[in-house]
């Protein structure tokens, strides 16, 4: 079996800082990306992929040694939705994540200390320039297509308006252009619970003891706007695990409390609680059409892509009627969208779990968009 | 493709083929699987778009490499401006849909010309059955139990064109249509659908 290996590279050296949205200037940058498949020989089959909030970039195979696959593993390989067989795939971590890409538990080289809340806050559009970069450093002039779901349709949104001559197409799967209210408070409920904990310390708890309460409390609240009513009863229901009477006490009685707390604790060792903290604010600043007074037509104009929109009927995290404002603004300045509402009962999750429908729509439509590229024409 | 094959395209689909030039821009209202749409790209060079409600047949467009939208001809049309579309094409669709009158005339606006399919329920089957029976006609074309037809309009020929004039639409192009022949003699009487190119 081939193992697939997380590589690094490092960009803006002092004093080529990248210019980060806020007029921060923040360099060096390294960036953690993987690639799968081959780069053809005119460099046209390219895909840049995009995780979502709590991702990274290993997105499919294995690394060595692990037993579970990379994130979009069921999307990603050779006969795939996005076949390595034919294209080449790129999937890299975000800008102030913490799975190898700059962050704010990266070491600060000023102080050579990590970073902590004197890390910049980074937009999508910084994430993006970045991403830039590695596309660049990868020789590749236009990308066939970007795709991501949930955050990572941020990203690709952002692709689209930003760098409309870098790509053909772009794939939105559970995505908005703005976080509502409702999106606001619930993330503010897991920074809380965060910032909350004495653990960690106004965000200087490296070496120490890391904010495990808060940050698997975080954890908790996310995963329950991941999943729908249904979804969490069909899963669970009112089982009991492992007893077979309510215990009258404030142990453990139900399934998903226990669903809860192992999908938590997981978390915690695999992820930065400032991180959490910078991307769920990233996310909730994001409003894209917020230059142009509130008008998402004019905030697409720039586009030029063809774009595919898929959203969930039982997504409440990021509902459907905010991917059809979306392809309502991108058929008003005349783009080439097609949009499917999967009826699905898996919450937002069905974007990682609805693989059969996606997987169609995924690789024929990557199809047209492959043909329509080598003949010259849209 | 087996849809290549003259000889396998619906009869409606051929009449509407005829009606569109070459290398137009085309909306199609309730598209289906596709293969209207598909016919258009392929014999016609076509630029096609459709609007389909069907989840399943979503699937089936994409498969085929049509952009197509998921929703309802109502919202459908209002995402796009006027004269977007050199026709936009309402086969067997019209009767479905709950305002027809105001999906022609968004129709209209949204497309320079506009085609319609209709059903004709006053095709003489239908008309015999009501009367020595005394049933709502139930015939091969027309299907449908009066308690699960997916039908809310039911209009003959004749009134589709009373509604035309009313609503100063020029209707260019009539052609009735039954089983697979074009019928000239009497279409109110003898065709089982009716096919309009429209224009405002």
């Amino acid at each position: 079996m081939e193992y697939v290996e997380t590589k690094f590279v490092t960009f803006c050296q002092p004093p080529n800082e990248l210019v980060l949205k806020s007029g921060f200037k923040l360099g060096p940058i390294t960036i953690a990306y993987e690639t799968y498949g081959q780069l053809n020989k005119d460099k046209s089959n390219a895909i840049l992929v995009f995780h979502a909030l709590t991702g990274d970039a290993h997105a499919a195979g294995f690394h060595k040694d692990v037993k579970k696959p990379g994130w979009w593993d069921d999307m990603i390989g050779p006969g795939k939705a996005f076949d390595t067989n034919k294209y080449f795939i790129i999937s890299s971590n975000v800008l102030g994540g913490c799975k190898g890409t700059t962050g704010p538990s990266s070491i600060n080289p000023k102080t050579e200390k990590p970073y902590g809340l004197s890390f910049p806050m980074v937009t999508i559009e910084d994430m993006v320039a970045a991403q830039k970069l590695l596309v660049e450093y990868l020789g590749i002039k236009k990308l066939l297509c970007v795709a991501g779901g949930s955050m990572g349709g941020l990203q690709a949104i952002i692709w689209a308006v930003n760098y409309p001559d870098l790509m053909n197409s772009c794939i939105l799967v559970a995505t908005n252009t703005r976080h509502t209210a409702q999106q606001i408070a619930l993330h503010e409920v897991a920074r809380q619970a965060i910032m909350s904990d004495p653990d960690w310390q106004n965000g200087d708890y490296y070496g120490k003891s890391i904010p495990v309460r808060g940050l698997s409390l975080s954890r908790m609240i996310g995963h329950i706007t991941y999943m729908s009513e249904q979804s969490m009863e069909e899963k669970f229901g009112r089982k009991l695990i492992g007893k077979e009477k309510l215990g009258y006490d404030f142990s453990h009685d139900f399934e998903v409390e226990n669903y809860l707390k192992y999908r938590a604790g997981n978390f915690v060792q695999r992820f930065d609680a400032n991180s959490y903290l910078y991307l769920s604010k990233t996310l909730d600043y994001f409003d894209l059409a917020a230059d142009y007074n509130g008008d998402l037509t004019k905030a697409f104009a720039s586009a030029k892509c063809s774009f595919l929109v898929i959203s969930f009927t039982s997504d409440w995290l990021y509902p459907s009627y905010q991917s059809k404002q979306m392809v309502k603004a991108l058929k008003a300045n005349d783009l080439d969208v097609s949009d499917i509402e999967i009826n699905s009962s898996y919450g937002h999750d069905a974007f990682l779990v609805e693989v059969e429908g996606q997987s169609k729509l995924i690789s024929h439509y990557l199809a047209r968009i492959e043909k329509q590229n080598t003949h010259g024409k849209r | 493709m087996e849809n290549d094959n003259q000889k396998t395209i619906r009869p409606d689909h051929k009449i509407i083929l005829q009606f569109i030039e070459p290398k137009s821009r085309v909306l199609d209202l309730g598209c289906g699987d596709g293969t209207l749409l598909s016919l258009l790209t392929q014999q016609k060079e076509c630029q096609g778009r459709g609007i389909e409600i069907d989840e399943q047949s979503i699937y089936q467009c994409i498969a085929k490499g049509i952009t197509v939208s998921h929703g309802n001809i109502n919202t459908g049309l209002s995402d796009f401006s006027d004269k977007r579309f050199d026709y936009v094409i309402l086969n067997e669709s019209l009767q479905q849909v709950l305002h027809p009158q105001k999906v022609i005339l968004e129709a209209l606006r949204v497309g320079k010309k506009v085609i319609v399919g209709i059903p004709n329920f006053c095709h003489i089957r239908a008309r015999l059955q009501i009367f020595f029976e005394g049933r709502v006609p139930v015939t091969k074309e027309l299907p449908y139990e009066w308690y699960d037809t997916p039908n809310l309009r039911f209009l003959s020929l004749k009134d589709f064109r009373y509604f035309c004039k009313n609503n100063g639409i020029k209707i260019l192009r009539e052609q009735g249509l039954a089983e697979n022949k074009t019928v000239y003699f009497r279409p109110n009487l003898f065709a089982d659908m009716g096919l309009y190119l429209l224009e405002r």
